[in-house]
């Protein structure tokens, strides 16, 4: 690929100052809008582009914000840069390498949405990158770029970093609104959705770092070129955080629809010591285990395709599993996190993940029966389908597809006990 | 009437309002749909995952906007998951399944989890045998358990939240209901959630621990037996407990309560019960249309005065100066002989007899009785005024606070409900919630400002006048005149509007707030003229009788000139300090300045009152017969002193602020020689030569009804009448009551159920033409020297029915005086010190008293607050008071360290 899109720092040094990036074209289309476009016109542009989310949902960005409720006011923007998937690290490089053009996808984003506040909620172990983007606000407000009367206008938006205490669970978009607001991160009953009660019960547009970082270069360069990338239904360019057993880990920005074999064998430089791969978790610590086939690798990296293996996209962290790995292990690792990270809110989710736990620790210690193991299916499936949010449902997803397709991982482990 | 959809559930055809909740309706029709974390008075929160159904949604057409049909039946379509029942409204044609594989599959599930990390100690938790989590488990939940025991998670077990109430970490299935209850229905959010999963534990974050009033309700709603009460937790079983209904005595709201008593050996708090029958807990007890399903910390706790061991036994007689034991009949006679001195039998003219609104309407009825035979005269013991004009003006029948919302204006002139009344303040709250608009008229800031719409404030002494004001528009508009910055400096009462509101030092900001003041009071007059139903509270914050008295005709007067009178949801509602003084007033007695009366009278007969003790400046009359629980300051005064039973121990009714009749009934064998109020009275009267009928409450009571017009064609079966309307979840069959208490167990912790009665709201009398023309209301005529004393109500005090309580006892609190900081400042008194400054009280005519300066914006400009109750004898507003610090033996002793 010949220039990023998104992790523009890799072509063009230093475009983390500001004036590089203004350099660069940056916050031109940020102008444009503002003193040119109405705010209908640039949601038309991203609707146009087909950019969907980049939090694991892939919902049609511009529709999300033609949703906001225009009688109820004002409006808020969030930027949900909790990135805390295990697996996913590609929030982290455009937030440290290619700043300016988050800020600008924020930005752009509130003025099509009439918000003339916004707030990037970063997870709390990002205090560090926090203090950096206070200071780029600061100088965007300097430079006139963010305040009041913008280019002459009567627009007015102020940008403010929110940071969390720690918990995966405010990555989910209602925790984190509640967060925000100075409340215990617990997920709100839906509906009403946060386009029509957000944060502080105001219509509220959140997005992911990465979605809105694509946001300025899909308004100066036109939703044609945008499209120009990745499928027909999935267009634009994905960072694939690709981890696990591979050569070259790392975030690589591939436009969707490259297969799992590209991003792997080729970027990703194969497996490691000559083991062979066994399995691929396309979507972090929320993914289902794919039996990694050639067929299986043969498979495009999009919203449509990933389905078809009984997966999902996700946010496109690839964790690579090889031989080497027991899978009741793996779960083990997958379970625990999900016991730490439940909110506690629904009883499935807070007593079940706490179930799984200590049958996944006996199950990979190899302390345990055929009827553990079938509990666990079970446990599993009492789960499913009956928590409050996505999380609950999220810590089966391993569970199940690695139990059903990888049984010999588990009856080995039961022989050797029994 | 809102609209209404049609849906069917488990092939029932239901029809329920537009907007309400699946569970509800599937109540209505007698399914029941298991819930832990929904409770029907507070907000859905879907947590616990219980309720969860199938439902299905007819497939509409989008071109057409019609239902699809198939078969002849609209299609439907299904979710892919079960949904939640509690947070799921119905909608028209949606088919709800409660009882398929499926769902069971899912309630099994769910408390199979609950199950996980629950202890199952059952056997020794005060819940087991009421309790939800047991309840549902039995009839939904798996026979055996698949967890490994010694993998169960163990939490602390004997958290004290606050001194009242306790958490069992292990048993909380963090279903919230605590928590949305302080937060949402209660106005207190002083607990909450924290940490997270198993981890997440309810703490608190107020000082001292769990500070509200109303903590008690928690420990019912909690559906496991998390937590409990200080005051009932390890103290018995539920099946070994019989109720007993009865009405709270602390306040004019008139709660209905039930009581848990079991026979035991010992009992508590020191009373020496020999196998006994002894009170185990307070519950609140089901009245929609009075306290809904709650009660105040004050109601749920304070029962234990009745139990107290230092209550009088037997009666006593002055015996060569000393109080001595006594039989009934050588006290009945002594007392008798001395009331009646020289005069001929039935003729003791210069009696005073005075009895208080701890009595039930029979005690009351009876005394006036005793003191219109003997010719002598009968009075209420109370400190306000007013309620004589309450037969005509007040809360008409029918008339129920959960009923009033948008449209609607409440009014609450010279109150704290909070302390005064706190259940009133509960549901003014919640109606102002709903969309009432609530005007707050008071002498200083109260926590019900944050729900008013309006708050005005006034300088203590112009309550009537500001009330006066908001019905009479040509008195409003000198208001705004004056108001204006021009004549601003004008002696104006507008001035004085806001002067209370604001420290001296923001003199600028008060000239420019007084026009905004005055707008405010013409908007709010102009709500309450064009609501369709308003209510008006009026208390005693800063009121003497007189005060009072003016209050109440100017709130009589606007609510005639307004026609806010004798249609249910409008009215006044006097905010008495004792359940029963409504009563007294219906029943001919008035408050009397007991000052002037008692200097008219030789002999007084007082029962249920300390005069002696709230205002030792009384003049003595030269025989006195006290009837009482305790030795009071006036009892000890007494000649002859009568053992009165407790409310608890006999039955009676009471007539609440609301003028609703209620019956309450007796909970506990009387104590030793201790005889009802209205037996004694009419005894006594028998040995003054009256006859006077005492065999019975209900033999009073009849008598009543056909003595007293407002109580015409009332009997003792009526006020015992219940509707099963009111139940929480209605029964599939409402006359079964082993079912109905199964479904509002269902719901709850405790038994609510009200099967003994939801009392009876007394007619109105024709308004009087004179009521209907506004009147000039007096300015009262406080002098300006010193500072104003004002006496306040707090709901903790050191009140003779609440200091035997050792549970509430801790949360009194010391004496305290509030002043504000600039008054403070002047007296050389350092603000902001901690401990509190303590203060020297002068008052013109008082004994000194040293109490705690709360030093604060809250108490406006030039006024003391003083605490009723609380120490220092205050029953009206007193100007001229002063304060000067109290040198500390601390700093003293630093200041003579330091070398000369």
């Amino acid at each position: 690929m010949a220039e990023h899109i998104l992790l523009r720092h890799r072509d063009i040094p230093n475009i983390d100052r500001l004036e590089v990036y203004r350099q660069q074209g940056g916050f031109e289309a940020f102008q444009k809008a503002v003193a040119s476009l109405t705010p209908d016109a640039v949601t038309d542009i991203v609707k146009a582009s087909g950019l969907r989310g980049r939090g694991g949902a892939g919902f049609p960005t511009g529709m999300k914000w033609s949703f906001t409720d225009r009688k109820n006011w004002p409006h808020y923007v969030v930027c949900n840069a909790d990135e805390s998937e295990p697996g996913t690290f590609k929030d982290r490089e455009i937030l440290t390498g290619n700043p300016f053009q988050l800020l600008e996808g924020v930005a752009i984003a509130s003025y099509a949405v009439g918000a003339r506040v916004a707030y990037i909620y970063l997870r709390g172990e990002f205090w560090p990158i926090a203090r950096e983007l206070d200071k780029r606000i600061a100088e965007l407000e300097a430079a006139g770029l963010l305040g009041d009367k913008l280019f002459g206008t009567e627009y007015s938006l102020r940008i403010y970093t929110h940071l969390g205490a720690g918990a995966y669970i405010c990555g989910e978009e209602t925790a984190l609104l509640e967060s925000i607001e100075g409340k215990l991160g617990q997920p709100r009953l839906r509906p009403p959705f946060p386009p029509a009660v957000g944060l502080f019960g105001k219509p509220t547009v959140i997005n992911n770092t990465e979605t809105l970082a694509n946001v300025p270069l899909i308004l100066q360069r036109g939703a044609e070129w945008f499209r120009s990338f990745g499928t027909e239904k999935s267009p634009g360019v994905k960072i694939f955080s690709l981890s696990g057993c591979v050569n070259r880990p790392g975030n690589y920005e591939l436009p969707l629809g490259t297969t799992f074999r590209e991003l792997i064998m080729g970027r990703g430089g194969g497996i490691a010591y000559g083991h062979k791969i066994k399995a691929i978790m396309p979507a972090g610590n929320s993914s289902s285990l794919i039996v990694a086939t050639d067929e299986a690798l043969n498979t495009p990296m999009d919203y449509e395709s990933v389905p078809k293996l009984g997966a999902q996209l996700g946010s496109a962290s690839v964790i690579v599993i090889d031989d080497s790995v027991d899978i009741p292990w793996l779960i083990n690792k997958t379970v625990h996190f999900f016991r730490h990270e439940s909110c506690g809110k629904c009883t499935p989710c807070r007593e079940g993940t706490y179930w799984m736990s200590q049958l996944t620790e006996r199950i990979a210690a190899g302390h345990a029966t055929a009827e553990d193991v079938a509990l666990l299916k079970a446990v599993a499936g009492q789960i499913k389908g009956k928590c409050f949010c996505a999380l609950g449902e999220f810590s089966i997803e391993a569970v199940l597809s690695g139990m059903d397709r990888f049984k010999d991982d588990f009856e080995a482990k039961v022989s050797s006990y029994e | 009437m809102s609209k209404q959809v049609n849906l069917t559930i488990d092939n029932q055809a239901v029809t329920a309002a537009e907007g309400a909740l699946i569970v509800d309706a599937a109540k209505k029709v007698g399914i029941n749909i298991p819930v832990f974390c929904y409770h029907p008075k507070l907000e859905p929160a879907g947590m616990c995952r219980m309720c969860l159904v199938e439902i299905g949604r007819p497939v509409i057409d989008r071109a057409t906007g019609a239902p699809v049909m198939e078969g002849g039946k609209p299609k439907l379509q299904f979710g892919p998951k079960l949904e939640t029942s509690c947070t799921t409204p119905v909608s028209e044609g949606m088919v709800v399944i409660t009882n398929s594989e499926k769902v069971k599959a899912a309630r099994k599930d769910v408390v199979e989890f609950l199950l996980t990390s629950h202890p199952l100690d059952c056997p020794v938790c005060d819940k087991g045998g009421e309790c939800p989590l047991q309840n549902l488990t039995l009839a939904h939940g798996p026979a055996t358990s698949r967890f490994l025991f010694n993998e169960k998670n163990h939490n602390a077990k004997h958290v004290p939240l606050g001194d009242l109430i306790y958490l069992d970490r292990e048993r909380c299935i963090q279903c919230g209901r605590c928590v949305r209850f302080q937060e949402k229905i209660a106005g207190d959010p002083v607990i909450g959630f924290y940490n997270r999963g198993r981890q997440m534990e309810i703490v608190t974050f107020s000082e001292p621990g769990f500070d509200s009033y109303f903590s008690g309700n928690t420990t019912d709603i909690c559906p496991v037996g998390a937590l409990t009460s200080a005051d009932f937790r390890f103290g018995a079983r539920p099946w070994e407990m019989k109720a007993t209904a009865s009405i709270c005595t602390h306040c004019a709201v008139g709660c209905n309560l039930a009581f848990n008593v079991r026979r035991e050996v010992g009992g508590k708090n020191g009373s020496p019960s020999k196998g006994g029958i002894v009170i185990k807990r307070a519950l609140p007890r089901q009245n929609e249309a009075v306290n809904e399903l709650w009660i105040c910390d004050k109601g749920r706790f304070a029962y234990q005065y009745s139990e107290s061991p230092t209550r009088l036994a037997t009666p006593l007689v002055r015996k060569d100066g000393e109080l001595t034991p006594a039989s009934w009949d050588v006290a009945l006679e002594y007392a008798a002989e001395g009331l009646l001195g020289e005069s001929k039998p039935g003729q003791a003219k210069d009696l005073l007899v005075i009895g208080s609104g701890r009595l039930a309407n029979e005690d009351l009825f009876t005394l006036r009785k005793l003191a219109e035979g003997a010719g002598g005269q009968a009075a209420l013991y109370s400190q306000s005024g007013g309620g004589d004009l309450l037969a005509q003006v007040g809360a008409a029948p029918g008339t129920n606070l959960a009923s009033l919302g948008k449209g609607s204006v409440i009014l609450v002139v010279a109150s704290d409900l909070h302390e005064e009344a706190p259940i009133w303040f509960l549901r003014v709250k919640q109606a102002a919630e709903r969309g009432a608009t609530l005007i707050v008229a008071a002498g200083r800031p109260t926590r019900l400002d944050r729900y008013a719409k309006y708050v005005i404030r006034y300088a203590y002494g112009e309550e009537a006048q500001i009330v006066a004001a908001l019905g009479d528009s040509p008195r409003r508009a000198e208001l705004v005149e004056a108001a204006k910055p021009a004549a601003a400096a004008k002696p104006a009462a507008a001035a004085k509007l806001v002067e209370a509101a604001k420290p001296a030092a923001a003199a600028k900001t008060v000239e420019a707030a007084k026009p905004a003041a005055a707008a405010r009071l013409v908007e709010a007059a102009e709500a309450f003229g064009k609501a369709e139903n308003a209510l008006v509270f009026f208390g005693s914050d800063g009121l003497g009788q007189s005060g009072a008295q003016s209050v109440a005709q100017a709130c009589a007067q606007l609510l005639a000139a307004t026609r806010h009178v004798g249609r249910p949801n409008n009215g006044l509602i006097p905010v008495w300090g004792r359940a029963n003084e409504q009563g007294g007033w219906e029943l001919g007695l008035k408050a009397a300045n007991l000052q002037t009366a008692l200097q008219a009278s030789t002999t007084a007969y007082i029962v249920a009152a300390d005069p002696y003790g709230d205002d030792p400046s009384l003049p003595a009359p030269s025989f006195l017969v006290v009837q009482e629980l305790f030795l009071t300051e006036t009892a000890r005064r007494a000649d002859v002193v009568f053992p009165a039973q407790a409310f608890t121990e006999r039955d009676g009714s009471f007539t609440s602020g609301e003028r609703r009749v209620q019956r309450y009934y007796p909970a506990t064998p009387a104590l030793a020689d201790c005889r009802p109020d209205y037996a004694i009275s009419a005894e006594l009267g028998q040995h003054l030569g009256l006859k006077l009928e005492g065999r019975s409450a209900a033999a009073i009571f009849a008598q009543i009804a056909t003595e007293i017009p407002a109580y015409k064609g009332l009997t003792y079966r009526r006020l015992a009448e219940t509707t099963n309307a009111t139940a929480i979840g209605a029964a599939k069959d409402p006359r079964d009551a082993e079912e109905r208490r199964c479904a509002d167990l269902y719901y709850s912790g405790a038994g609510y159920e009200n099967t003994q009665g939801l009392g009876v709201q007394l007619p109105l009398q024709t308004l009087s033409p004179a009521l209907s023309k506004p009147a000039a209301a007096p300015a009262a005529q406080l002098s300006k020297t010193g500072l104003l004393a004002v006496p306040v109500t707090q709901l903790y005090d050191l009140g003779q029915t609440v200091l035997p309580s050792a549970l509430l006892r801790q949360r009194i609190g010391e004496a305290w005086v509030g002043v504000n900081p600039a008054d403070a400042a002047e007296a050389g008194i350092e603000a902001g010190a901690a401990p509190a400054a303590i203060v020297q009280v002068v008052l013109p005519g008082k004994p000194e008293w040293r109490a705690a300066a709360r030093i604060d914006e809250r108490t406006p400009r030039g006024v003391l607050l003083i605490p009723r109750s609380m120490g220092l004898p205050l029953n009206a507003p007193l100007p001229g008071a002063s304060i000067r610090p109290v040198v500390r033996r601390d700093s003293q002793e630093a200041a003579s360290q330091q070398p000369a």
